[in-house]
C-alpha cells in the first residue's frame, strides 16, 4: 500500500514536478492548488502535506494551523517548499508545527531524501 | 517518462498566464492604486514565476523577476505607493520577463539591467528591515454565525425599522432570516403599533463578529440580542437544539430514544418551542448548504489544460462522425427495421450531444482577448499623446477559440485607426465641447447564432465627401450616384482606398482596412460601418459563433443541392405559378404587405433543367436587408459540417464552402451576404438604366 502524501501550490508545473519525484519514488500524491482546497482534501490517510507558503485564498500558515487542529493531523508531517528563507517566517512554521523547511529552487534528489528521512523508509 | 506531461512545458504556459493576470492587475492598479486584492495578484503572480521559474532552470529570469517581486512586496505592506511610474515600469518587466522565457539567450543582459535601475530608482534603497516581524494576514475566514434579537415593543413607534436591521445583515453576506412568533397575541389583544417578531439570522460572513454588532449600534441598548457561531455543518438536529439552548439534553436523548422525528416529540412533549424547531432547522439547512456550495466552488476550480490541437483534432474527428451520423440516417430512412431506427435514433442523440459538448470546450470568452487591448489603448494614448479611455461590455461572451485568435489582429487595427485618427487631441475635443478623454468602447453581444463585437469611438467621424470623391475619383460610382452613408463607408475597405492620404479618420497605416475585411471575410463574418460627423464612428462585426459546424438548411436547385445557413433564414414560402409569371418582368414578392427583392438561384447557377412548377422561396437576411432566394425544393434542415473550399475555387464568392451530404455528394454553402450584396447591386443597375 503506497504512501499517500498531498501536495499543495498554486503552480501547476510545481505540483506536476513533486507529483513526478515522488510518484517516481512509489508514493501516491494527491494534490490542492491552495490551503482551502487542501482542507477539503484533507482526509483520513495521508501520510505526509507538502506545501507551498504564499497561496491565494489560505495560505501555507494558516492551512497549517487549521491542519493542526485536527485530531487525524497531530502527528503528520508538514513540509513547506518555499522560496522564501526568512528567519521570522521559518519560526512562525515551526511554531505552527511544520516538520521540514525546503528552499526552492531544489533539487529532485533533495525532496526525495527529505521525504524519505520524515516517512522513516 | 514520455507518458508524463513535461513540467517544464506545463510551467511555460503556466507563466504565460499569470503575466497576463500580472498585466491585468497592474493595469487595475493604474484606475484605483490601492486595492488590495490587485496588488496581491501582481505580487502573488510575480512570486509564482520567480519560485518555480527556478525550479526549472530560467535562473536569469527568477534573478531578475525576484527583484521586481521585492518591489510588489513592499507595496504590499504599505511602504510604496503603487505609483503610475512603478506600474509603467513594472509592465516594461513584464515584457521582459516573457522575453526571457521565450527566448533567454536572445534577450542582451544590458536590458535586464537597465530595467532593474529604473526599478531601484523608483523603489529608491530597500527600507531597513523591521525589527519585529510582520505576522502574515491570513485571508479572512467566512463564518456562520447564529443571530438572535427581539426589539422592545414600542420601537416601532420609536422609529426603529426593523426591516433596515434585516438589509443591514444581508449586506455582509447570504443569510437565512426565520421570523420568531411565539409572542404574537391573538389578533383580539393585539396593539397594532407594537413590536412583538422576533428574528433568527443565520448569517454566512468573513467580516466577523464586530460587523455584526455594529449593525446593533444604534439600538445596542434596548435591544435583546444574541451573537454566536453556528454548529457546525454534520451537526444533528438534536446537537443544534442542544448547542441552541432551544432544549434541555436530557429531553433531546429521551426523545431521539423514541425512533420517531426529534422535533415532532419535543414539540409534543413541551421540552421545544416551534420557533425554536423553526429557527434550529433553518441553521441546519443555511449551514449545509453553506458547505455545499463551498465544495461546489473547489470542485468547479479544478480543471485540465488541454493542448489547442488535441481539441482541433477532436473537432475534425467530431465532423466526420457527423457526417457519418448522416449516411447512417440515410440509410436507415429506407429501411424498415425498427431495432435498426432505434439504434440510428440514439447515435443521433449521442452524435449531437458529443457536438454540442465539443463545441463548447473550444468557446473561450472574449474578455480573453479584449483585456489585450487595454495595454494597446494605454500605449496607443501615450504614443498619440491623446488621452484615451478604453470601457469594455460583454466580456463574457463566447466565441470560437479560433475565431478568437483570427480578431485579434483586425480589431488592433481597427483600434489603433480610432486613436490614431478617429480621436481628436485634448485642445480640439474641447473646442468641439467634448470631453477632453477620448472614449473607446469595445462590446460584444450574442445576437441569434452570430456574435456582434462592436467598436465605438467619440471622435470626430468619417468624412462623407472625401470618401465620396475619393469613390468617385476611382472610378468606383458614377460621379452623383446616389449612396446609402453605410454602402459609402463600404468604400474604406476597398483595396487602395486606404492607401490615401488622410481621407478618411480611417486611412490606414502599413496595412488598410481591407485587410480588416478579408480576415473577417475569412471568418464568414459581415463587417458595417456607422458614422455620425463629429460624434464619433461605430464599426460592428457580425462573426458566426463556430467556424466548425452549422445548422443548414438543405435545398435543391435544379439537380444540385445547397446549404443555406439556417441562422440567416427568416422564412420558407410558396412561389405559385401564377405570381411567378406576374413578377416576370420585376423580382419583387409581396410578402405581407412588405416588398422583398427576389433572386432565381436556378438562373445564377445556370440552371439548365426544367423548373418544378411549385418553386419555394427562401426569404434569408443579412444585416438589415432581406432577400428572397427562388429555389426549386427546400429539403430541410441539415448540420452541415463545414470544409472549406480549395484555392481553386476561392473565386467563387457565392459559396463560402462545402459540405459532405449523407449520401457522399458534395452540396455548397451560400454565402448569404454576398448574395444578398449582389442583389442589390443588381437592383441598382436596373434603376439606373
Amino acid at each position: 500500500m503506497p504512501k499517500t502524501i498531498l501536495s499543495v501550490d498554486d503552480s501547476a508545473s510545481m505540483r506536476q514536478m513533486v507529483k513526478l519525484t515522488l510518484s517516481g519514488a512509489g508514493y501516491h500524491v494527491i494534490e490542492a492548488a491552495d490551503g482551502c482546497e487542501a482542507l477539503a482534501r484533507a482526509g483520513d490517510g495521508i501520510s505526509m502535506v507538502l506545501t507551498d507558503l504564499n497561496m491565494p485564498n489560505m495560505d501555507g500558515l494558516t492551512l497549517i494551523r487549521e491542519l493542526r487542529k485536527l485530531p487525524a493531523y497531530r502527528g503528520v508531517p508538514i513540509i513547506f517548499l518555499t522560496t522564501e528563507s526568512d528567519a521570522a517566517k521559518k519560526n512562525a512554521a515551526k511554531e505552527a508545527g511544520a516538520t521540514a523547511w525546503i528552499v526552492k529552487p531544489f533539487q529532485q534528489d533533495q525532496l526525495l531524501g527529505v521525504v524519505r528521512k520524515v516517512l522513516g523508509s | 517518462m514520455s507518458g508524463h506531461p513535461d513540467p517544464t512545458q506545463t510551467f511555460l504556459e503556466e507563466a504565460a498566464d499569470l503575466l497576463n493576470q500580472l498585466e491585468e492587475a497592474l493595469l487595475g492598479l493604474e484606475q484605483s492604486p490601492d486595492d488590495r486584492e490587485l496588488i496581491d495578484t501582481a505580487f502573488r503572480a510575480l512570486h509564482t514565476i520567480k519560485g518555480s521559474g527556478a525550479m526549472f532552470g530560467f535562473d536569469r529570469m527568477a534573478n531578475f523577476t525576484h527583484h521586481l517581486e521585492n518591489a510588489f512586496e513592499r507595496v504590499r505592506k504599505g511602504e510604496l505607493p503603487a505609483s503610475t511610474p512603478l506600474i509603467g515600469v513594472a509592465l516594461a518587466a513584464k515584457d521582459h520577463i516573457r522575453a526571457l522565457l521565450e527566448s533567454p539567450d536572445s534577450v542582451d543582459p544590458a536590458v535586464d539591467r537597465e530595467v532593474l535601475a529604473s526599478v531601484a530608482a523608483l523603489v529608491g534603497s530597500p527600507a531597513p528591515v523591521a525589527a519585529k516581524s510582520v505576522a502574515p494576514v491570513s485571508a479572512p475566514v467566512p463564518t456562520i454565525w447564529r443571530i438572535r434579537f427581539r426589539l422592545p415593543a414600542d420601537a416601532l413607534v420609536r422609529g426603529t425599522n426593523p426591516l433596515l436591521l434585516l438589509d443591514e445583515m444581508r449586506s455582509l453576506g447570504p443569510c437565512t432570516v426565520v421570523p420568531l412568533t411565539e409572542a404574537v397575541p391573538p389578533l383580539a389583544e393585539m396593539d397594532p403599533t407594537a413590536c412583538y417578531l422576533g428574528w433568527e439570522v443565520i448569517l454566512t460572513t468573513d467580516q466577523g463578529k464586530s460587523a455584526i454588532e455594529d449593525v446593533f449600534i444604534f439600538v445596542i441598548d434596548e435591544i435583546e440580542l444574541k451573537i454566536e457561531p453556528a454548529t457546525s455543518e454534520d451537526a444533528k438536529l438534536g446537537e443544534i437544539l442542544v448547542c441552541r439552548g432551544d432544549a434541555a439534553i436530557e429531553a433531546v436523548e429521551a426523545a431521539a430514544a423514541q425512533q420517531r422525528k426529534l422535533g415532532t416529540v419535543l414539540l409534543q412533549d413541551g421540552q421545544l418551542s416551534a420557533d425554536g424547531l423553526r429557527g434550529a432547522l433553518a441553521e441546519q439547512k443555511h449551514v449545509r448548504k453553506d458547505a455545499e456550495a463551498g465544495k461546489a466552488a473547489a470542485q468547479s476550480a479544478s480543471s485540465i489544460r488541454v493542448p489547442a490541437e488535441r481539441l482541433d483534432s477532436l473537432m475534425d474527428q467530431v465532423g466526420e462522425l457527423v457526417i457519418a451520423e448522416a449516411r447512417l440516417k440515410q440509410l436507415v430512412g429506407a429501411s424498415h427495421d425498427p431495432l435498426i431506427k432505434a439504434i440510428a435514433e440514439e447515435i443521433e442523440r449521442l452524435a449531437n450531444g458529443l457536438r454540442d459538448t465539443t463545441m463548447g470546450i473550444r468557446m473561450l470568452p472574449i474578455g480573453s482577448l479584449f483585456s489585450r487591448f487595454r495595454r494597446l489603448v494605454r500605449d496607443l494614448s501615450n504614443e498619440t499623446a491623446k488621452d484615451v479611455g478604453l470601457s469594455m461590455a460583454g466580456e463574457e461572451t463566447e466565441l470560437d477559440k479560433t475565431v478568437i485568435e483570427r480578431l485579434n489582429d483586425p480589431l488592433v487595427h481597427i483600434i489603433r485607426n480610432s486613436l490614431d485618427h478617429g480621436i481628436e487631441d485634448a485642445a480640439s475635443r474641447v473646442q468641439a465641447g467634448k470631453p477632453a478623454q477620448g472614449r473607446v468602447h469595445l462590446s460584444a453581444v450574442h445576437s441569434g447564432a452570430q456574435v456582434l463585437i462592436t467598436v465605438k469611438d467619440d471622435g470626430k467621424g468619417l468624412d462623407r465627401d472625401r470618401i465620396r470623391a475619393k469613390a468617385e475619383e476611382q472610378g468606383l460610382i458614377a460621379p452623383g450616384a446616389k449612396l446609402t452613408d453605410s454602402e459609402l463607408f463600404q468604400f474604406i475597405f476597398h483595396p487602395g482606398f486606404s492607401t490615401a492620404k488622410q481621407v478618411t479618420n480611417l486611412s490606414g497605416r502599413g496595412v488598410g482596412m481591407d485587410v480588416v475585411k478579408r480576415a473577417v471575410t475569412a471568418l464568414r463574418g459581415t463587417i458595417e460601418v456607422a458614422s455620425e460627423a463629429g460624434q464619433g464612428t461605430t464599426i460592428t462585426l457580425a462573426l458566426p459563433l463556430t467556424l466548425a459546424i452549422i445548422d443548414g438548411l438543405l435545398v435543391r436547385v435544379g439537380k444540385g443541392r445547397y446549404v443555406i445557413p439556417l441562422s440567416a433564414v427568416e422564412e420558407c414560402v410558396e412561389l405559385s405559378a401564377a405570381e411567378d409569371l406576374r413578377h416576370s418582368g420585376r423580382n419583387f414578392l409581396n410578402i405581407r404587405n412588405e416588398l422583398v427583392p427576389f433572386m432565381r438561384l436556378r438562373e445564377c447557377f445556370h440552371s439548365t433543367q426544367k423548373a418544378d412548377p411549385y418553386q419555394k422561396v427562401v426569404v434569408v437576411s443579412s444585416g438589415e436587408r432581406r432577400i428572397g432566394l427562388v429555389v426549386d425544393q427546400v429539403i430541410g434542415d441539415h448540420q452541415t459540417v463545414i470544409k472549406s473550399l480549395s484555392k481553386l475555387h476561392s473565386d467563387a464568392d457565392s459559396f463560402s464552402g462545402a459540405t459532405i451530404l449523407g449520401d457522399g455528394t458534395v452540396a455548397l454553402i451560400l454565402d448569404v451576404g454576398h448574395l444578398v450584396a449582389t442583389s442589390q447591386a443588381n437592383e441598382q443597375r436596373r434603376q439606373a438604366s
